[in-house]
């Protein structure tokens, strides 16, 4: 490449521009968190969740999640042997309080835990009108509640239903992936209370996370992947029926 | 030049509006955006801070350990040894600040036990599960399960 002393000089003042944003990335609130270092998602293995409603429990307790909204919940499918397009889904008040014994109808049950997938190309995040809910450097969608209008653009164009609109603040809120938790080193309040592991916190960016290993050697789905949000929740061995 | 400037006074008056618009435009954007807009992308900056700092009401199953190494050996190879103990605890950040003066609620197995091990058709086959109004006679559990390593027979039972 020919780069001629003109051209240089035209160069040089945009990189330096592009210089200052990078370093704007680096000041950290947390110490010893780099925001830049990480890209989190969550692992759900499907076979090892016992519908216990830990999770939506804990979420509850450690986000001060209203009465009837949640930020995690779990589904019960039931699938008869071959209607697999139209499987019965329910979920009592969330599963926060387990479910009833399901109906045995032959075909087959299981359980759905559900929470923001975290897209990397979120639906909800390009359609807020005021810059209010974001991904943040890390890989987490999350909402500005000072900056919120309540607008509920977001809540309609989640392909997920995981955003609603908290019934004191008149806000937009979510799973934070407990942002408050993962940047001082914890795992989130719903993986560190399930008690059989079908949820662990994975960092996609950090290659010694087991989530790449677990990834490669099992059959692992995300949901909606025709919608191509960029969804960060792995589920392992997903049935077919799941929307 | 004094031809060309003679009827331009209407297009003064109008550069002059701009100008002012402009001004005007930048100073109330300069009051009202946060000096943290766009330090990251299309959003205020401070907002992640301001959600990293609020308070953990789960401690982490290493906190726990970091004290209850009695519990945590008990745990180690028993049946709940990947059970970490606020699943059953419940929250309990407040008692690991201040050991002393909040105390964990002492638990009932009659109720907690059966969250997790209550028969369901839709739960794992290999999990263990019991249908406890015929399981126990209405015993509690702990009466013969040891909760940190339930078990029995195997060293775990009471």
């Amino acid at each position: 490449m020919n780069l001629s002393r003109r051209h240089l000089l035209l160069l040089l003042p945009s990189a330096a521009v592009a210089w200052k944003y990078i370093l704007a990335g680096t000041p950290e609130a947390a110490p010893n968190y780099s925001k830049t270092n990480h890209w989190w998602g969550m692992l759900i293995d499907l076979p090892k969740c016992i519908g216990c409603g830990n999770c939506v429990r804990a979420c509850q307790m450690e986000n001060d999640v209203p009465d009837g909204y949640f930020r995690t919940w779990v589904e019960r499918y039931h699938v008869s042997e071959w209607d697999q397009e139209n499987p019965k889904v329910d979920s009592p008040d969330g599963g926060k309080k387990g479910f009833p014994p399901a109906p045995e109808e032959g075909g087959k049950n299981f359980f759905v835990p559900k929470l923001c997938n975290h897209c990397a190309d979120s639906p909800c995040t390009q359609v807020c009108p005021v810059g209010a809910t974001f991904v943040s450097p890390d890989g987490v969608v999350l909402v500005d509640k000072t900056y919120c209008l309540g607008c509920r653009y977001c809540v309609q164009a989640c392909p997920y239903g995981c955003r609603f609109i908290n019934p004191k603040t008149d806000t937009a809120e979510k799973c934070t992936l407990c942002y408050h938790r993962i940047t001082k080193g914890l795992t989130t309040a719903c993986c560190e209370s399930c008690p059989t592991g079908a949820r662990q916190l994975a960092d996609l960016k950090n290659p010694k996370d087991p989530i790449h290993e677990f990834i490669r050697t099992h059959s692992v789905h995300v949901l909606k992947p025709q919608m191509a949000t960029g969804a960060k929740i792995f589920y392992n061995e997903l049935d077919g029926s799941v929307r | 030049m004094n031809t060309f400037f003679r009827d331009a006074g209407h297009l003064f008056r109008l550069v002059a509006v701009f100008v002012i618009g402009l001004v005007l435009f930048l100073v109330l954007r300069g009051v009202l955006v946060p000096k943290s807009f766009g330090q990251y992308g299309h959003y205020r900056g401070n907002a992640l801070a301001e959600l990293a700092t609020k308070p953990v009401n789960f401690a982490g199953h290493q906190a726990c350990e970091a004290c209850h190494s009695d519990v945590a050996e008990k745990k180690k190879d028993g049946k709940h040894a990947h059970v970490n103990c606020e699943a059953c605890h419940g929250p309990l950040a407040k008692h690991a600040d201040d050991p002393a003066s909040v105390t964990p609620e002492k638990l009932d197995a009659a109720v907690l036990c059966v969250k997790c091990h209550e028969a369901n058709a839709a739960k794992p086959k290999a999990f263990p599960q019991v249908a406890s109004a015929d399981h126990s006679n209405g015993l509690s559990c702990d009466t013969c399960h040891q909760p940190h390593s339930p078990a029995i027979g195997a060293g775990g039972g009471k």
